[in-house]
């Protein structure tokens, strides 16, 4: 009644698929997504 | 850990390591706050009594009955468990994903703010041979193991100066990335100047994505984007920009612009880039300087920034709703698909998994480390020499940072820019302070527009009914 709930990958991340550095270039990872498919 | 705000009439709670966002009345905020105090339950079900006299004894005990069913389902108190994650990667053997070529170590403006020193890096001028850029593609692709998306960046100085490079390595990455089962992801980040047809036709058709560098209004762009002769740039690149993104369709690009001491009120220079010229894909970075500079970002310019930050959001949850949407680049967070644990842990990757290469074929952690001769890791004809420092960027995460133990945001921002941390701290395992305060204010107003989104929807969902 009280608590919306809107919405962490360990089990199957790590691919390494997904490089945050190349808009900002120097203000850096909060807006990456996932490209793992299988994850 | 838990973090806690009110933004926009929003009572926001974020779990930091599930990264679970709840909503939530005033009632179960102040629960979860008393809880988080350390009180226990019965404790803080006293407090509460004293707090909200209206509220009947069945509504405080749901209260604390939905806080204990979301600490059951792990979405709430959670603990850290994702230490063992930085050991892994300390363990790991990690491969070379990604390069910034510096295939121009010169450019055809002399922006005073650039930290690149206009594009020579506090050396020599310098233009990328194709050789050289060739040896680079060969070695991403030796030194990638088995990944398969390989990203590389044409930067500098001004990439397009020396254009008939770019191109030629295009080619030859092209020629090869199916017999070695790569994908090569080109990007190019330019200032402007030298966009001409023949560019955006080849930039439309070869890469992912282009940063447009522009800093908004006219006479905030004019103040530091200026050509060698003290000119400024603005109505030069303009029109370029304005025909290259209208070319580009629904390819991604993103107008990059710089803010500074002199332009805090950085929301107009988005709001003339999307509302003037037309532009929807958009970010704005604060200045990095040798804190030296009159450019700089002052501690007294933090409110002002955290205002803007809010501003924005809020301005552009109202252009959802008309439907016109613009994008800014730190707001763009999945809550469903967002990066793995190894990523929020281990960040950008520079210096293991993302270099950058000189116009010499000298690599470097990235582009904010190029001569600094202490940071140098080799280069690409004879590889990596300097394994040593290749290890110690493996070990800048987020748990290797004793001040980012008690940060909410560490799993979103991966304890941050080692290159910045290095040029105010003199450690690149250190924190970029004034930073983190920005980007904690970014999140919590790209939280608190998902709040909004989420409940935009449901509206709509009612409406539909």
């Amino acid at each position: 009644k009280h608590i919306v709930t809107l919405n962490m990958s360990e089990e199957k991340g790590g691919c390494g698929e997904c490089t945050s550095c190349q808009a900002c270039k120097t203000s850096c990872i909060a807006n990456q997504k996932c490209e793992n498919k299988n994850a | 850990m838990i973090h806690q705000y009110k933004m926009n009439g929003y009572n926001i709670v974020l779990d930091v390591y599930s990264a679970s966002v709840h909503v939530t009345d005033d009632l179960a905020y102040d629960a979860i706050h008393l809880l988080d105090e350390g009180k226990s339950v019965d404790e803080a079900r006293k407090e509460l009594a004293e707090m909200y006299k209206d509220a009947s004894a069945e509504d405080i005990d749901d209260t604390f009955s939905d806080i204990q069913e979301l600490k059951d389902n792990g979405k709430l108190f959670t603990e850290d468990i994702y230490e063992k994650a930085a050991g892994y990667l300390k363990k790991q053997t990690t491969v070379v994903k990604a390069l910034c070529l510096l295939v121009a170590h010169t450019c055809n403006l002399n922006c005073s703010y650039c930290f690149a020193s206009q594009g020579k890096f506090k050396g020599d001028e310098g233009l990328m041979t194709f050789e050289t850029a060739k040896r680079a593609i060969d070695f991403l692709v030796e030194n990638s193991g088995n990944r398969r998306n390989l990203e590389v960046d044409f930067f500098g100085g001004e990439p397009l100066v020396n254009f008939d490079v770019c191109k030629k390595t295009v080619e030859y990455a092209r020629s090869i990335e199916k017999e070695h089962n790569k994908n090569f992801r080109f990007t190019l980040t330019t200032n402007g100047v030298n966009v001409t047809d023949e560019v955006i036709e080849w930039a439309n058709k070869e890469c992912y994505n282009v940063v447009l560098s522009l800093d908004g209004r006219k006479e905030v762009n004019d103040r530091f984007r200026v050509n060698r002769a003290g000119q400024g740039s603005y109505d030069r690149i303009v029109p370029n920009f304005q025909k290259f993104v209208k070319a580009r369709g629904d390819k991604a690009y993103y107008m990059r612009g710089t803010f500074s001491h002199y332009n805090t009120d950085f929301t107009k220079d988005i709001f003339h880039m999307a509302d003037d010229l037309g532009f929807t894909e958009l970010s704005m970075e604060p200045v990095v300087t040798d804190g030296k500079s009159p450019s700089t970002l002052t501690e007294e310019d933090l409110p002002v920034l955290y205002e803007q930050y809010e501003i924005l959001a809020k301005d552009m949850l109202r252009r959802e709703k008309d439907g016109k949407p613009i994008t800014f680049y730190h707001y763009m967070i999945d809550l469903e698909h967002g990066p793995c644990v190894y990523k929020r842990v281990s960040g950008c990757g520079s210096g293991t998994e993302y270099m950058a290469v000189t116009a010499w074929g000298d690599l470097y952690p990235c582009h904010q480390f190029v001569n600094d001769p202490e940071y140098k890791l080799g280069n690409v004809f004879d590889g990596v020499d300097r394994t040593d420092l290749v290890d110690t960027f493996k070990e800048c995460n987020v748990y290797s940072r004793p001040e980012c133990k008690k940060c909410w945001a560490r799993m979103y921002c991966a304890g941050g820019c080692s290159a910045n941390a290095l040029h105010a701290t003199g450690d690149i395992k250190g924190v970029y302070e004034y930073g983190c305060k920005l980007f904690r204010k970014r999140m919590e107003c790209a939280l608190m527009m998902k709040v909004a989104e989420a409940e935009m929807a449901q509206e709509q969902e009612n409406e539909a009914e």
